[in-house]
């Protein structure tokens, strides 16, 4: 039963559901270090991205990997808005008012989508969707090597962001030393309103990716990011590398888990992971104190 | 001359490789106000924290009433009588002034009535009486760092730690404190300061300790610590002492 | 005792009700907005006056509700023993689940993440364990005899839940005029500077979990006896963590009676808005949300919290003006 076979193509599938996560969980991170919250508006965003991703086939006809040239860019608008209009100035600073307002923002969102649309699960059925490609030691799904590949390029892009343009310098520098920021002449409204676009718009390009072997409904994106807080808190909150290895990590342990265990307890033993992270060490593997 | 009351020996700690207190070694006894000066980053403010519980020492010990306290909790060692205040004043915003130091009177009272009456007579010995209604928050730097000293009073200490608790204050202020601090030295509560502003300090103390780079370099009565070139040399520079011409009035 | 007088007042009046009102229909609003009120109350203890939010009390509602249902319809327990067992059950995992995460010194962000995935990982157990009914949850034997709680009339049901938001109310005013109290809230508006006056902010912290979790729990309990079901999603789901959260807060965080008014008016929008709308599922939680983004936003202090700081600047104004047209009269 536990041939190599199996058990490499669970490893394999892991890496590439990862993938998937640790692009979640980097909008989460990236979003953590610069503004130092927790957005649990998050999975709620990733949600409406999935809903937005499925109605742009299902109405447009829009391909999902064409759709995130249309969404990437519709949702950093989003959560542009969102900070500037209504997180920043309904909290005015205060960490325990930010957390109330992203839980609120993260309720309305969840439940105007169950409003408009219904619990029922959304699927859309991409053609090529089934279209497996010889890996050698074991088959893979098209939809999910191309994830992975978009990821890794979305991975560098930020990467290229941060290191060479000045917006990208900008967001390392407030991340750091806020007041220091400030005093430099950096908007630290307009980068906080930028890294909170980034974060939702990685979120949008995840639920391009997903919505080919997953699903859109109203709860669709709390199931992932609870997974992508796990992951976030792992591999250290703020951290990128963190996010990025911490994801792979969390898909294969998902994978084999699941494989093992079946999914239900799978995903309790996720949030077990979790609990003792929070509790042993909160600060992950690469990041700051808590 | 009976033991001192707080005796630091030799302690240690560091912050990822900077050693912020090197071997420090202090004392402190009832009914005397002892001073901790020293140059910013010296290390004033670690060792306060060390003493109080804040943080734990790599290296030496801090006995306190005969027993060695080292590394206990910031709030057991303030129901055996240490308190502190803090350099950036840290009050209970959401609660009036009265409620803050109410709750320093609980510790001493466990009713409420009690310890009201307590927390008002404290207000009334620093000079809050007027404002014990008002918000912590509107109040005045000065009146921030009384309400700080009140918290720690209402605790009843007997050792009472003050970090930079002058800093801040217009002179007309300063004068107005400090006879309040000179009055409970005379209480007999052994009181250790930090402080920057010299001339109150070296009015005030009578022993001081001069911290430098994590290391006490130089401890006495001010006038010998005042007249004591390294002490010139750690806040002027190399060589300042020499250009000086040797003593200085500092 | 004079303090005491308002809570008299305010239960004496909502006690009458039962005598004006004989609707079902309001009668079952109203005892739904009740148990809403208690498990609220049991969040404002931990949350308004310790200022530790939690994001998942739906881990103390569920224990105590499904150990109530499980002691019941397993192992034949009398109803009311149950449901004192599932109180102490509450505020078990409350010790356990505060213990765990205050003595790890967990604050703020991560104090209500780690709730939350406590609150998870119970749901998903009970939703996959034979003795809580799986997937199918609990159901209650139809008895309708006092012995068993359970009872043909409404009013008897909305005069016990009564009677137990009067409990938590009483027990918040103690604590308000206690020490422990004092220190409490001393631990939420600055932690470290309460340490320095000699207060342990993790016991402190801990006890306030337990109580908050027992409160919580007999609404669950109540749940339970009164709908006669539970499951996964209903004991440990995010909507009983959310207005748990919610009530409180709209209400008044740290007050005695924020809970309460924040209860009434929560449900009361929730049924406004269900009647003028439709009962399309997910309009009364979207409204939720945006109060509380709302009130977050304008009335950070809640209905109660703001009133009584109008009432404070009032009393400070009034004072002040009377000190100087005394001035001006000697002057």
């Amino acid at each position: 039963m536990l041939s190599a076979p199996i058990l490499i193509s669970a490893i394999v599938n892991g890496l590439l559901t990862g993938s998937i996560y640790a692009l979640v969980a980097l909008g989460l991170t990236l979003i953590y270090g610069v503004l130092h919250i927790i957005n649990f508006a998050h999975g709620a965003l990733l949600s409406a991205a999935l809903f937005a991703a499925f109605f742009a086939y299902q109405k447009a006809g829009i391909d999902p990997y064409l759709a995130v040239l249309l969404l990437a860019p519709a949702f950093f608008g989003l959560g542009y808005a969102l900070q500037c209009l209504v997180i920043g100035p309904a909290s005015r600073g205060d960490e325990r008012a930010m957390l109330l307002v992203t839980l609120g923002l993260a309720v309305l969102i969840e439940n105007a989508l169950l409003y408009a649309f219904r619990a029922d699960t959304r699927t859309i059925d991409l053609p090529y969707a089934f279209k497996t490609v010889d890996l050698v030691f074991t088959f893979v799904a098209v939809p999910r090597l191309i994830s992975f590949a978009v990821v890794f390029v979305v991975a560098l892009a930020l990467w290229l962001l941060m290191t060479l343009t000045d917006t990208g310098k900008a967001i390392r520098a407030v991340a750091k030393e806020k007041l220091g920021a400030e005093l430099v002449g950096i908007d630290v409204t307009h980068i906080y309103a930028t890294t909170f676009g980034i974060g939702t718009a990685c979120v949008a390009i995840a639920a391009c990716l997903l919505i080919p072997t997953y699903y859109a409904n109203p709860s669709a994106g709390n199931a992932f990011v609870l997974i992508a807080f796990t992951i976030v808190v792992l591999g250290g909150m703020g951290s990128v590398p963190g996010a990025l290895i911490g994801g792979l990590a969390i898909g294969v342990v998902e994978s084999l888990g699941g494989f093992f265990f079946g999914e239900s307890l799978g995903q309790a033993g996720i949030f077990l992971i979790f609990i003792a992270v929070l509790l042993i060490r909160p600060r992950g593997l690469f990041g700051a104190t808590a | 001359m009976a033991d001192p009351l707080l005796s630091v020996e030799g302690v240690s700690r560091g912050f990822g490789g900077l050693m912020a207190v090197n071997g420090a070694s202090l004392s402190a006894s009832a009914r005397r106000i002892t001073a901790l000066i020293g140059p910013n980053g010296a290390g004033k403010t670690t060792l306060f924290s060390i003493i109080s519980g804040f943080l734990k020492p790599s290296a030496g010990r801090v006995i306190y009433d005969g027993a060695d306290v080292t590394g206990e909790p910031p709030y057991r060692l303030a129901r055996r009588g240490i308190a502190r205040t803090f350099q950036i004043v840290q009050p209970f915003a959401g609660l009036s002034v009265r409620d803050n130091i109410l709750v320093g009177a609980h510790l001493r009272h466990r009713r409420r009535a009690a310890a009201q009456t307590s927390a008002e007579a404290v207000g009334h010995e620093v000079g809050l009486d007027h404002l014990l209604h008002r918000p912590a928050s509107a109040l005045t730097v000065a009146g921030r760092k009384r309400l700080e000293l009140a918290r720690a009073l209402a605790t009843e200490p007997s050792l009472l730690l003050l970090d930079e608790v002058l800093a801040g204050l217009n002179p007309s202020e300063i004068n107005e404190i400090v006879p309040v601090i000179r009055s409970l030295s005379a209480r007999g509560i052994a009181i250790v300061m930090i402080e920057h502003v010299m001339q109150a300090v070296m009015s005030l103390a009578e022993q001081v300790f001069v911290l430098a780079e994590g290391r006490v370099i130089a401890q006495g009565s001010p006038a010998q610590v005042a007249g004591d070139q390294r002490v010139i040399e750690a806040y002027l520079g190399h060589g300042a002492a020499a250009k000086l011409g040797g003593a200085s009035a500092l | 005792m004079k303090a005491f007088l308002p809570i008299v007042i305010v239960v004496a009046a909502l006690a009458a009700v039962p005598l004006v009102v004989q609707s079902n229909v309001v009668l079952n609003f109203l005892i739904v907005a009740l148990m809403i009120a208690l498990a609220g109350q049991g969040w404002n203890i931990l949350g308004g006056y310790g200022g530790q939010y939690s994001f998942g009390h739906a881990a103390f509602f569920g224990t105590g509700a499904y150990a109530t249902a499980i002691l019941q319809v397993h192992y034949g327990v009398n109803a009311w023993l149950g449901f004192l067992a599932g109180i102490v059950a509450g505020a078990a995992a409350g010790a356990v689940i505060g213990g765990l995460a205050f003595r790890a010194g967990l604050r703020s962000s991560y104090f209500a993440l780690v709730t939350l995935a406590f609150a998870e990982v119970l749901r998903i157990f009970a939703s996959v364990a034979p003795i809580t009914g799986a997937g199918v949850g609990l159901l209650v034997k139809l008895d309708l005899h006092p012995q068993a709680f359970q009872f043909r009339s409404r009013a008897i049901f909305y005069l016990i839940i009564l009677a137990l938001v009067a409990v938590s109310l009483i027990i918040a005013q103690v604590m308000e005029r206690s020490r422990f109290g004092a220190w409490l809230v001393a631990v939420r508006e600055n932690e470290d500077a309460a340490m320095a006056l000699g207060v342990n902010a993790t016991a402190i912290k801990i006890v306030a979990m337990v109580i908050s979790a027992a409160i919580t729990a007999a609404a669950g309990c109540f749940y339970v006896q009164y709908f006669l079901f539970v499951d996964a999603p209903i004991g440990y789901g995010a909507w009983i963590s959310i207005e748990a959260l919610l009530t409180p807060i709209i209400g008044g965080a740290g007050t005695v009676f924020g809970a309460l008014v924040g209860a009434l008016v929560v449900k009361s929008i929730g049924e406004g808005a269900k009647f003028l709308t439709g009962d399309i599922p997910g309009l009364d939680l979207m409204t939720f949300g945006a109060v509380l983004v709302l009130v977050i936003a304008f009335a950070p202090r809640g209905l109660v919290g703001t009133l009584l700081d109008a009432r404070a600047s009032l009393a400070r104004r009034f004072a002040s003006s009377r000190k100087t047209a005394e001035g001006t009269a000697h002057g």
